[in-house]
C-alpha cells in the first residue's frame, strides 16, 4: 500500500503509512525511517517514528518542501523492498495488575468512566469477552508486545500486543481524560497498551502498575545511566505479573540500585511471525529466559 | 552572581531557544514560546540569543538582585520596575546589587522575557537550560522558579544600558489576531463544508492555554465525512491511530474544540490534525490571551514560505539594530 504525504506547517513532513494499525505498517514506518535516516538529507532535524507512520522535521531554509517530498518518496520504494527483519532486544516488565494506586486513582475519575458502577479491569474485562477479570490479565500478561512508538511524554512507550487481530485486547479511552495518573501505570487506549512514564493527565484505562522506572532525567537508576529514556521503538515487552510483596521488594531493589530487568537481545522476522504467531512468541519468550 | 527570587510570579520558568534532537522520544522542542522577543532581550543586554533568560505569564517575578546586572524585558506589555520606578519595555536596565525588580499588571500580550547580562546559568539537560516541568527536566532541579530560589547568573558586560528595541521592530498579534493555516495532515477528513466554516469563523481562545497547547473556542464544531472507522483508532470520528503531531498542528477532539500544540507539545497521539499554524506565526500564539478574537487564514505553502521569509528579514533587521 502506498503511502500517504503531506506537509505539518512549513517544517515538518508527516508520512502515513496506513491508516489502521498492523505490524505490517509498523515495520514500513521503521523502514523508511532508517533509511531516511541513512540517507542524511541535509535540512531533516528530526525523525519521529509512530505506529503506523513518521514525521520528518526539517528546515526549509537548507532543503525545499517539495526537494524534501521528491527524495523521501523514493525512500519509500526501498523501504516496501526492505527484509521485515531486526535486530532488537526483549525485556521483561513486573506489572502489579489491580493494584491500590491506579484503584484509587480510577475511583476518584469515576465519573469520566463509560462504566463508573465497576473497575477498568472488570470493564476491560467484559468488554473483550472474558468471564473473569483474572483471565483477562492472564491474557494481558500472556503474549508479548512491540513497542511500536515512543512519546506523548517523554519516554512512554506505545505497545502493540503481538497475537491475532481478533484476539487483541481493545478498549475505549475514557469519556473525558483523566487530570491525574499514577507514574508507571500499565494503561491501554484503542488497540495500544502503554506505560505512563510520569505522573500526569491520560485517557487509557488502567490495569495495573509496574515497579520499574522508565525515565529518569536524573539517570540515578542503575539501568537509565547511559540515557534517561528506556524504550526504543522495535522493542519487544513481556509483562509478569507480580503481587504486593513482589511489588514492595522490586521498589527497593530499585531504590538500592540493584533492580536490573532482564533484557535480552533477539532477532525479529515478521513473515515468521506471521506464519507461526504462538510459536514464534513461544521462542522469544524462551530467549528471554535464556533457552 | 545570582538572583534572589522574592516571589514566583505566576508559572516563571527558565528558557533558551529549546532542545531540538529527542521528540522521537516524547520530549518536546521547549524554550521560549516567543522567540523573537526572548532573542531580543538577550540581544539588548550583550547576550548570546540562545542564552537562558526567565519567561514569565500573566503576571511577573519578583526579583532581587544580589550584584550588578544589566537585564531587558520584552515581550508583553508589562509595565517593569527597578526599586518601584518605572522602566521602558525593551531596553537595557541598568539594575545594582541590592535592588529589586518587580512588575505591574499586564496591559496586553500574555509573556514578558527577562534578560540578564551573562544568562541564566544553571546546568544544561539533553543541551539546553529550558525547564520542560511535566519531564522534571531543566531549569531549576525542573520545576517552574519558586520563591526563594537563588538563581545563577553567568557573567557578562554591562556596556549596552540604555539601548532599546524600535517599535517598528517590536511584534506583537493585532485584534483579532491573525494566525496562518497551511491545510493538510487530516483536512480530507473534514466536509467542505466545515473546510470553510473553519476558516469562516471567529474563535476565542480559551482559559486551557499553555506552553503545551492552545484551546480555542466559539466557532461552528466540525463535522467529518463519513467512513468506516480504521482498525486501532478508536471509534470517535476525530481518532486517528496515534501518530505524530507537528508542532503548531491543530487537533480538534471530538471536532468541537480546536487546540494547537505549542513548544512543550505532547509528541503525539490519537487525535486528527486539520493542518498546521505555519513558523512565522508561532511566536504570535504565545501572547494571545484568554478571551482574544482569533482568525485562522488559509494560506499555501509558498505563501508559508514567504512569511518565514518575512520574519527572518525582521530578525535580521533587529540583530543589525542591536549590533
Amino acid at each position: 500500500m502506498p503511502a500517504r504525504f503531506t506537509f505539518g506547517g512549513d517544517e515538518h513532513l508527516f508520512v502515513e503509512c496506513s491508516d489502521e494499525m498492523s505490524l505490517e505498517a509498523f515495520f514500513k514506518s521503521l523502514s523508511m525511517t532508517k533509511g531516511v535516516r541513512e540517507s542524511a538529507i541535509k535540512g531533516v532535524t528530526e525523525i519521529c517514528p509512530a505506529n503506523a507512520s513518521l514525521q520528518i522535521k526539517f528546515d526549509p531554509d537548507i532543503i525545499k518542501p517539495d526537494d524534501l517530498l521528491r527524495e523521501v518518496k523514493a525512500i519509500e520504494g526501498a523501504a516496501e523492498k526492505a527484509e521485515p527483519v531486526i535486530t532488537t532486544r526483549i525485556v521483561e516488565i513486573p506489572v502489579f495488575y489491580n493494584d491500590p494506586w491506579t484503584h484509587e486513582t480510577l475511583m476518584r475519575f469515576r465519573e469520566r468512566h463509560q462504566e463508573p458502577t465497576g473497575t477498568d479491569l472488570d470493564y476491560a474485562a467484559r468488554i473483550n469477552g472474558y468471564d473473569a477479570v483474572k483471565d483477562f490479565i492472564s491474557a494481558h500478561a500472556g503474549s508479548p508486545w512491540f513497542v511500536s512508538m515512543v512519546g506523548f511524554v517523554a519516554g512512554l512507550p506505545f505497545m502493540y500486543q503481538m497475537v491475532e487481530r481478533q484476539r487483541q485486547i481493545e478498549v475505549p479511552k475514557y469519556l473525558r481524560p483523566r487530570t491525574d495518573t499514577p507514574r508507571l501505570t500499565v494503561g491501554h487506549g484503542g488497540c495500544f497498551g502503554c506505560i505512563y512514564s510520569v505522573r500526569g493527565a491520560g485517557g487509557y484505562q488502567m490495569f495495573g502498575i509496574t515497579p520499574m522506572p522508565i525515565f529518569d532525567p536524573t539517570q540515578s537508576t542503575s539501568y537509565l545511566r547511559d540515557f534517561m529514556v528506556f524504550f526504543r521503538p522495535g522493542d519487544i515487552v513481556k509483562f509478569r505479573p507480580i503481587d504486593r510483596d513482589g511489588y514492595d521488594q522490586a521498589v527497593e531493589d530499585v531504590d538500592k540500585g540493584r533492580f536490573a530487568p532482564p533484557i535480552r537481545e533477539v532477532s525479529f522476522d515478521l513473515r515468521q511471525y506471521q506464519a507461526d504467531i504462538d510459536g514464534y512468541n513461544a521462542k522469544l519468550e524462551g530467549a528471554l529466559h535464556g533457552h | 552572581m545570582a538572583i534572589k527570587v522574592l516571589h514566583h510570579g505566576l508559572s516563571t520558568t527558565i528558557q533558551d531557544l529549546g532542545r531540538p534532537g529527542y521528540f522521537h522520544l516524547g520530549i518536546p522542542v521547549g524554550g521560549a514560546m516567543d522567540r523573537y522577543a526572548m532573542r531580543a532581550a538577550n540581544l539588548l543586554v550583550g547576550n548570546d540569543e540562545g542564552a537562558a533568560g526567565l519567561e514569565a505569564v500573566f503576571m511577573g517575578p519578583k526579583l532581587e538582585f544580589l550584584d550588578d546586572a544589566l537585564i531587558a524585558v520584552t515581550g508583553a506589555d508589562m509595565p517593569v520596575r527597578i526599586d518601584g520606578e518605572v522602566q521602558p519595555g525593551w531596553t537595557a536596565l541598568e539594575v545594582k546589587a541590592g535592588q529589586t525588580v518587580s512588575f505591574d499588571f499586564l496591559k496586553s500580550g500574555a509573556r514578558i522575557y527577562i534578560a540578564v547580562s551573562g544568562g541564566i546559568d544553571v546546568p544544561e539537560a539533553l543541551g539546553s537550560r529550558s525547564t520542560y516541568v511535566i519531564g522534571a527536566l531543566g531549569g531549576l532541579d525542573g520545576k517552574a522558579i519558586a520563591t526563594g530560589d537563588e538563581l545563577p547568573v553567568g557573567s557578562g558586560s554591562l556596556d549596552s544600558a540604555g539601548r532599546s528595541v524600535a517599535e517598528e521592530l517590536r511584534r506583537k498579534p493585532g485584534t483579532p489576531a491573525e494566525l496562518r493555516v497551511l491545510p493538510g495532515l487530516y483536512w480530507d477528513r473534514l466536509t467542505e463544508q466545515t473546510k470553510s466554516n473553519f476558516f469562516a469563523d471567529q474563535w476565542k481562545v480559551a482559559p486551557e492555554a499553555d506552553r503545551m497547547g492552545y484551546r480555542f473556542r466559539g466557532g461552528r464544531k466540525l463535522e467529518f465525512v463519513e467512513r468506516k472507522q480504521p482498525f486501532g483508532a478508536g471509534s470517535d470520528p476525530s481518532n486517528i491511530v496515534d501518530s505524530c503531531y507537528p508542532y503548531g498542528s491543530i487537533q480538534v477532539p471530538g471536532g468541537t474544540e480546536p487546540i494547537i500544540l505549542h513548544r512543550d507539545a505532547v509528541s503525539g497521539g490519537g487525535y486528527f490534525m486539520l493542518g498546521t499554524v505555519i513558523s512565522a506565526d508561532m511566536d504570535l500564539i504565545a501572547q494571545l490571551q484568554p478571551h482574544m478574537p482569533t482568525q485562522f487564514v488559509e494560506v499555501t505553502m509558498d505563501q508559508a514560505l514567504a512569511a518565514r521569509a518575512d520574519q527572518q528579514a525582521l530578525l535580521a533587521r533587529l540583530r543589525a539594530a542591536l549590533a
